[in-house]
């Protein structure tokens, strides 16, 4: 019960084990948090960090394995009775009620409305009214207000799941004091974050996981980040580098007469503008900040939206999709960031990889059990897809999941693939391995649209990038040129080197944080 | 600097606020309101005779259908769908009209006593079947309502039985003035016996939360499979209210009302504001709504219209409700 300080742990974690069906989430987790500190859980997608926070909190019983809080053994079988023994967690998607107001929200976890209001005001959003309806509060503040709520109940461990992903620098710095004051107190804090810089900010231990094992205890010190991603990759420490140089050397395709082309194309208020060409061979980057158009450029080139205005060429003849099958036909196919959008969740890897291919390609006989096999077999090994977990395609870990939904394409035998995000909340070595796979694509004559939010990946897997603002393509440049801060001075459509405010205040915080900070900059301009 | 605009907006909100903020989110209901009182009008114009008896064969019509209403509105905000609610009230009516029939007025009101505690455990026997077995709620009540229909059978295979006078009393007539049905109040009593507790409750924000957001109910520590059921218990519970209340306005028990009353319901709790997607809506709304519907199929007869054709016209109207319903809340959301 007590650690080799002798002080003892508030919460203990020993010997976790669960498996689902055949996949081993956890083998033997263990976690150990002493009172008072801010403790990181880190580990790469796959390793199991989720289904810990699962059993930690409730949601989950595990197969094995002990937890005691405060010494005493916790025998929790729900998310209310590990509230009741004083674990709350706070996640990424707030768990408020988006149909009642605020102050149903608080009464529902019978939270005091005093406490809450102090919370909120240290928070930075003093005066959120609580008869407002969840569902018409913004996802950042909704997130402020159920941190709050979980502070405003004093639990003796906090539980900050992904917290800050995505939040707007100034709440995030709010939320990173707040937990650094909760240091030394007789409460702490789990902190769950894929930012290096707010771990070694506001953390005094981590905690690594990898492959269902807790393979680590650091203590958090200058120079500890190594030894973290060190321990999070196991032997596997690669760089990313898909991709070496390749746009400067190899050019042939400029030549060709580009797969697809937009000109002028526009939708609604968001999309003004855009042209551009991308020819066989190249992978092509966009890069904006949120909202500015590509969402909607993206639609519209997978044939999921109609344009109002503009038009599209593919191979230099001009084409109008009405639906996505329309695209496909034409060769142009769509890989999201949501994987649960493209896949069968429910069914294996083999159907899903089969089923687009089966669609366009059989004709009304049987189908060809065979053949089809032999290209989706052709396709698991290209990936390097998982495939433990055959059988039900959300079994996967998030990266497999993508995995699959690029196989499903090359099995087809891909010509232009439009890949959104295709990398978000997917692990580094998973990473490596979607960027290896499109670089190899567009050798063998794909054409690759790619838009990412980490503008740090351009450079992997472009060999050239064009920058959208305001709905319009503000500048187009070899990868080579498209470092991080040319990219986001282009994504903020400064041409001089005037400043404008938000980037200053993105440069203060780049300059504290890292560029992680950014990416929380560049949402709160976009709201 | 989203921080700053977005709490900006939120000032202390005076008196004047307040009803204008009461006024929009009950907009719905508010327009059902409206609705009825012009059909109410409308009908006084295509039948001038219309008027105090109308006005009571209305609510003597509309109870069973409002109470079935009810129970398909607490299910589906719970997050859930009862295809069984006819079958329960066919059930609950039987049983009271073959227990009730020749015996003394004390004896029955035990009857009814049990007919509801029937009801509880009908909507339990659902709700624990859905949460247990993980089977969806649209097949299990429509399998446990063959159930209930069957049972309903066994009991009284051919219409009959009796109710005593002191329940026949409860519906039939009015009240004080001719123009106040003893329906209509009775039917505001029982949903705001049953109905006002529940939704001041924390169980009321269980339900409303459950079928809101089963993730984020769970998450934050609401038990989600208790609330479900209570969700249905309470759903059970009006249908056999609904199902007493046939027995009381036609003295007898029917076996077999069926599915009429089920899909009705859903179509009223839709008229009604209830999202089917649960978590949003109430109760008025959907009673207000099974008034439009009982009237503007009184209205179809008057206007001598084909039986047959007028059922169309009902469907027609109902879709083309929901609809200007749905474009006028996409247009809000969307501003």
């Amino acid at each position: 019960m007590t650690d080799t300080n002798g002080t003892e742990l508030l919460l203990e974690a020993t010997g976790i084990s669960k498996t689902y069906g055949a996949v081993v989430a956890l083998k033997s987790a263990s976690l150990a948090v002493r009172p008072g500190e801010v403790h990181a859980l880190m580990g790469a997608n796959g390793a199991g960090k989720s289904t810990l926070v699962k059993i930690l909190t409730g949601a989950v019983r595990p197969d094995g394995g002990s937890i005691t809080m405060r010494g005493r053994e916790r025998a929790v079988h729900s998310p209310a009775e590990a509230r009741r023994s004083g674990l709350i967690p706070v996640y990424q998607e707030p768990a408020l009620i988006p149909d009642l107001d605020i102050r149903s929200n608080l009464r529902l976890t019978d939270t005091p409305i005093e406490p809450y209001r102090h919370w909120m005001s240290e928070l930075g959003l003093p005066d959120l009214n609580l008869a407002n309806v969840a569902r018409t509060v913004p996802l950042a503040s909704l997130r402020i207000i159920d941190l709050a709520r979980a502070l405003a109940a004093e639990p003796d461990v906090l539980m900050l799941d992904e917290m800050t992903a995505a939040l707007p620098a100034n709440l995030t710095e709010r939320v990173l004091e707040v937990v650094g004051r909760m240091r030394g107190g007789d409460r702490s804090v789990i902190f769950i974050s894929h930012r290096m810089i707010e771990i070694a900010a506001v953390c005094d231990r981590a905690t690594v996981l990898r492959e269902g094992e807790t393979v680590g205890i650091v203590d958090i010190t200058a120079g500890s980040e190594e030894r973290i991603v060190e321990l999070m990759l196991g032997q596997a420490v690669e760089e990313l580098s898909a991709r070496q140089e390749r746009g400067a050397t190899d050019e042939s395709w400029r030549a060709a007469t580009p797969r697809l082309s937009a000109r002028g194309l526009s939708h609604g208020t968001r999309l003004a503008d855009v042209t551009f060409d991308l020819h066989p061979g190249e992978v092509l980057g966009v890069v904006a900040l949120e909202g500015q158009g590509q969402d909607e450029l993206f639609d519209v080139l997978a044939g999921s939206d109609k344009p109002s205005g503009g038009e599209m060429l593919i191979d230099g003849k001009p084409v109008r999709f009405g639906h996505p099958a329309d695209a496909i036909r034409a060769g142009v196919v769509y890989v999201a960031a949501d994987r649960a959008e493209a896949l069968l969740m429910q069914r294996s890897v083999r159907e899903n990889i089969a089923l687009p291919f089966r669609t366009a390609f059989s004709k009304w006989g049987p189908i060809n059990i065979g053949d089809e096999r032999k290209k989706v077999t052709a396709a698991i090994g290209t990936l390097q897809i998982d495939t433990r977990a055959q059988r039900e395609v959300r079994r996967l870990s998030g990266g497999n999941q993508q995995k699959v939904t690029i196989a499903r394409w090359v099995a087809g035998g891909v010509r232009t693939m439009l890949c959104f995000d295709p990398t978000r909340g997917i692990d580094i070595r998973t990473k490596t391995q979607i960027y290896a796979l499109l670089t190899d694509l567009a050798a063998a004559g794909a054409a690759i649209l790619i838009y990412t939010s980490e503008l740090k990946e351009i450079q992997l897997a472009c060999d050239r990038v064009i920058v959208i603002f305001g709905g319009k393509v503000v500048a187009e440049m070899n990868a080579a040129d498209a470092d991080e801060p040319t990219l986001l001075r282009a994504a903020y459509n400064l041409r001089s080197d005037a400043v404008m405010p938000e980037q200053a205040a993105a440069e203060a915080v780049a300059a504290e944080s890292g560029s992680e900070a950014v990416a929380a900059v560049e949402e709160a301009m976009t709201k | 600097m989203t921080a700053a605009t977005t709490t900006a907006e939120a000032r202390k909100p005076g008196p004047l606020d307040t009803l204008a903020d009461t006024a929009r989110k009950n907009g719905w209901t508010i327009g059902l309101l409206v609705f009825l009182g012009v059909l109410l009008a409308f009908t006084r114009f295509i039948q001038p005779t219309y008027g105090p008896s109308g006005i009571q064969n209305l609510a003597i019509q509309a109870l069973p259908l409002a109470l079935a209403a009810a129970a398909q509105a607490v299910v589906v905000i719970a997050g859930g769908i009862d295809l069984s609610i006819g079958s329960m009230m066919a059930l609950t009516s039987v049983v009271a009209a073959a227990n009730m029939e020749d015996q003394s007025p004390e004896y029955a009101v035990f009857v009814v006593i049990a007919v509801l505690v029937l009801g509880l455990v009908l909507g339990a026997i659902n709700g624990t079947l859905i949460v247990a077995t993980r089977i969806p709620d649209i097949v299990v009540t429509l399998a446990m309502g063959f159930v209930w229909a069957g049972a309903a059978l066994l009991v009284l295979p051919t219409p009959g039985g009796g109710a005593p006078d002191w329940l026949k009393d409860l519906v039939l007539g009015s009240l004080g003035t001719e123009w106040l049905p003893k329906a209509l109040v009775l039917l505001a009593i029982v949903v705001a016996i049953v109905w006002l507790p529940i939704q001041r409750s924390k169980i009321g924000l269980w339900l409303y939360a459950n079928g809101s957001s089963p993730l984020a109910a769970f998450r934050s520590g609401v038990p989600v499979n208790r609330a479900k059921i209570i969700g249905y218990m309470v759903g059970g519970l009006f249908a056999a209210l609904a199902g007493l209340s046939l027995t009381a306005s036609t003295g007898i028990g029917t076996p077999v009302p069926g599915p009429t009353y089920t899909l009705l319901s859903v179509a009223a709790i839709v008229l009604g504001g209830v999202s089917l997607a649960g978590g949003r809506g109430g109760l008025f709304g959907p009673i207000v709504a099974v008034f439009i519907l009982s009237l503007l199929r009184t209205d179809l007869s008057f206007l001598r219209i084909n039986t047959n054709l007028s059922t169309v016209a009902q469907g027609i109207i109902l879709v083309a409700v929901v609809m200007v319903g749905t474009l006028v809340q996409l247009r809000r959301e969307r501003r």
